[in-house]
């Protein structure tokens, strides 16, 4: 009993609604999502959005596939957002070093964060690739957001927007566990 | 039998009109010196991203064809580009790789299973919908303008050995400003 008051407490207040997630995707004038399948976001938001009208799912073998379809796709002024873990985004660095940075493209990510505990800062994670992955992207100069919560889906557009307005890369980290 | 590849890329050039060329490495100075133009896309920096980036490309601009001229070194770094193109089956979408055996942006080391690997065993198992190997000129010459008409994806294996060497210019490659060239080539090009 007490679990369910809990989770009825977190769905009011905390938590993070991946219907919200898609009309933010949708509002940011993205047609194209690359993914890999990520068990942090699969039942919440990748489902979902196989089925989302007016988005097209492009399903990529290795995440750094990705950022080349997205880089495809930007030269012929179509919005792509590639979802992801975390570990794909790491696997990718190159890429997004070369292809996003040096090229000078606005490669849109959204990387799932497994595991980082809800209200904990990814920086503060017990987890260390949830703890570093942020530091990688400071260092690379790439800019990154987290998406914790219901409250935090405003910052996906404004995000995706200024990605595209100055032609440089961006990951959304999605802190919270989107639900369904 | 192989092909110099400056060879056969001055065959196929005959054929490329107004096509998006995506190149890579070593293929791409060979290409851009043969036939230069501004919807040339020019893929270094992230080896094996070429196939990829002409995905999307093709994806982007379905009323143009897309030419990736990949390299063996590269398309195997990207091996499951190949089953991705094939789910996605862009009609526009012309994939060959030139098969040299080496990595030879990077001292022509040889790469893993040369002379064994079937590049086009791969596309045709990954799903391409036709899928040719070409080791002489002559016979790539007779064929080539008919395959270029056909519906993608197709991907085409030549069999080549380098030719001239190339006049390397990494980088005017590797910057941002041939990419912004690029795009406003491809936003005038109707």
């Amino acid at each position: 009993m007490q679990v369910e008051v809990g989770a009825a407490a977190r769905s009011r207040t905390d938590a993070l609604h991946g219907r919200r997630v898609i009309d933010a995707i949708k509002a940011s004038g993205v047609e194209f999502i690359p993914c890999l399948p990520d068990i942090h976001t699969s039942e919440g938001l990748l489902r979902p959005l196989a089925r989302e009208p007016g988005l097209r799912l492009i399903r990529v073998c290795k995440e750094d596939e990705g950022v080349g379809i997205c880089a495809g796709l930007s030269y012929c002024n179509k919005r792509a957002l590639l979802l992801m873990q975390y570990t794909g985004l790491l696997d990718s660095i190159n890429a997004i070093r070369a292809v996003g940075v040096e090229y000078s493209l606005p490669i849109c990510m959204m990387a799932g964060l497994l595991n980082k505990e809800p209200g904990v800062a990814p920086g503060q994670s017990r987890h260390y690739g949830v703890r570093v992955a942020g530091s990688i992207l400071d260092a690379m100069g790439v800019a990154h957001h987290v998406i914790e919560t219901d409250a935090d889906v405003d910052r996906i557009r404004p995000a995706i927007d200024d990605a595209y307005a100055r032609q440089r890369p961006v990951v959304l980290f999605l802190g919270g566990r989107p639900l369904p | 039998m192989t092909m110099r590849r400056d060879e056969a890329l001055r065959e196929l050039a005959r054929h490329v009109t107004d096509d998006i060329v995506v190149a890579v490495y070593t293929t791409a100075f060979d290409w851009i010196a043969i036939r230069p133009s501004p919807l040339n896309y020019i893929m270094t920096g992230a080896m094996g991203l070429g196939s990829s980036h002409a995905l999307g490309l093709a994806l982007g601009r379905p009323d143009k064809r897309v030419l990736v001229l990949d390299g063996d070194g590269s398309l195997l770094m990207n091996l499951g580009s190949l089953v991705t193109i094939a789910e996605v089956a862009p009609a526009n979408l012309i994939h060959f790789v030139f098969e040299n055996g080496t990595y030879e942006a990077n001292g022509s080391h040889p790469t893993p299973g040369r002379d064994g690997v079937d590049f086009s065993g791969f596309a045709r198992a990954a799903g391409y919908r036709d899928c040719y190997t070409f080791d002489d000129l002559g016979g790539f010459a007779g064929r080539i303008g008919a395959l270029l008409r056909q519906p993608g994806p197709i991907f085409i294996t030549m069999k080549i050995v380098p030719g001239a060497p190339p006049k390397l210019n990494y980088e005017y490659m590797h910057g941002a400003r041939v990419r912004q060239e690029f795009k406003a080539a491809l936003a005038r090009s109707a």
